[in-house]
């Protein structure tokens, strides 16, 4: 086998996966969610959440019919035609799965059917010196996506700025991203940078801390602090508004202090698979770190 | 779907189906067509109603409907024409797709797929479809209205809490 088609394939499992199942850690979270809520709607939201993905699992059927845009985060080794493997893919993907056809133009509307389009799939590639190349799948629908915030701070707001604009940008979002969500939050860089590693953060499984302990109280406390607002399971009203709060920090400039939130439904769809030289494949739901 | 709709309302067009006391989900679903030419729903859960917010109350003043399902709710000027021609906003749960399409018995039709598979105007029959949460009721008393001002009064709490302002 080619390593193009080895990367296609890859490429139709990671959706496949990533779209029919969540991750062990997102289902633990939506668990315990579950058993602490004390309003009859809210505990209806998420037991019907629950059974929802069990069904999704078990059938191999795609647990939302967003099944969001085709997002790629891939690290190590440069493969040549990675980009054309994984286009393929995304492709066979949306007619076996299948996939909903989400891709269109943004001004014509215009849908091609097969969910690929002007830098669709995105894929955001890192080089490192790895023997593998790892590509993770991150299929994000648009209830959450379009609920994306970013506020160019001056330095001096600070910690409390920051804070300030998470806690904004959570309860301006109220029920339309789906929650309980995951707070995907970006602190400096760029503009662009702090939108990306607000998404990236998302990446990290909600019980590894923070590998940072600043960021890891951080984590915490927000976490505490944006259930405490009411919001609840699909803006109903509940003690769970989110699964937890995941930063990540980028060097930023002397002049400005830039916050993204990136929010990911309760439907954390993601799943990542390292290929190796020698043509062998490990895959994993709740990421290789 | 709702803009084409609105478009033959005003042009004095016949929608393809007949709406009066019936119920629109607000739904981009999966459907697969099937080898007999039929569709079965793959995946069916809400999409965000507040999209449809500058149309949809002309669109119950035109076409009469009684319900309408759909996840977030709705703008203040949906909630009165809702309160003003007795209409619900039925809150189903997001992403639960999987089960919003075990109630779906039958796929009846499916009319301007040109507008692509999520904004056509799919024609479904329910059966055992839900759970619905009655989020907006016929006489204007609004779930999300209650959340909200809930959650006012927490966020000052929690402001505190983190030391804001």
């Amino acid at each position: 086998m080619t390593k193009t088609k080895l990367l296609e394939d890859v490429t139709v499992n990671l959706l496949r996966t990533a779209s029919t199942s969540l991750p062990d850690d997102v289902l633990a979270a939506l668990r315990k969610a579950e058993a602490e809520e004390t309003s009859e709607i809210a505990r209806t939201q998420l037991r019907t959440i629950l059974s929802n993905v069990d069904v999704a699992d078990r059938h191999s059927v795609p647990m939302c019919q967003d099944t969001g845009l085709p997002l790629f985060f891939v690290t190590g080794r440069c493969i040549p035609r990675l980009e054309e493997a994984i286009r393929r893919g995304v492709s066979r993907a949306t007619a076996e799965i299948p996939l909903r056809p989400n891709v269109v133009n943004p001004l014509t509307r215009a849908n091609p059917g097969d969910n690929l389009g002007k830098g669709m799939p995105h894929i955001h590639f890192h080089p490192t010196e790895a023997d593998y190349t790892e590509i993770t799948a991150m299929p994000k629908g648009a209830g959450s996506e379009n609920m994306s915030f970013i506020a160019m701070l001056t330095p001096s707001q600070g910690r409390n700025g920051v804070k300030a604009a998470i806690l904004k940008a959570v309860v301006s979002a109220g029920g339309y991203p789906c929650p309980p969500t995951i707070v995907g939050v970006g602190i400096g860089g760029t503009a662009d940078e702090a939108m990306l590693i607000a998404k990236h953060s998302l990446l990290r499984r909600l019980d590894l801390p923070n590998p940072e302990p600043d960021l890891n109280a951080l984590e915490i406390e927000l976490t505490e602090a944006l259930n405490a607002t009411g919001i609840g399971p699909m803006g109903l009203g509940g003690r769970t508004t989110v699964l937890g709060v995941r930063i990540e920090e980028a060097s930023t400039h002397v002049a400005s202090l830039p916050v993204a939130v990136c929010l990911q439904c309760w439907a954390a769809r993601k799943a990542s698979a390292r290929v190796y030289k020698d043509g062998r494949v490990e895959y994993s739901r709740e990421g290789f770190a | 779907m709702h803009m084409r709709a609105l478009d033959y309302g005003r042009e004095g067009r016949r929608l393809p189906v007949d709406l009066k006391g019936g119920a629109v989900f607000h739904c981009g679903p999966i459907v697969r067509k099937m080898d007999d030419g039929g569709w079965k729903v793959v995946a069916a859960g809400p999409t965000t109603s507040s999209r449809m917010n500058s149309m949809e109350p002309e669109f119950i003043e035109r076409f009469g409907v009684r319900a309408i399902i759909g996840k977030g709710g709705m703008s203040k000027s949906t909630v009165d024409a809702m309160a003003k021609h007795g209409c619900v906003y039925l809150a189903i749960t997001g992403g639960a797709a999987v089960l919003a399409a075990e109630g779906i018995a039958e796929v009846k039709g499916v009319e301007w797929l040109d507008l692509g598979m999520p904004e056509a105007l799919w024609i479904f029959l329910a059966r055992g479809f839900g759970p619905l949460t009655v989020a907006i009721a016929a006489h204007g008393n609004s779930l999300y209205d209650a959340v909200d001002a809930e959650v006012t009064k927490n966020v000052a709490e929690v402001k505190k809490r983190l030391g804001l302002p």
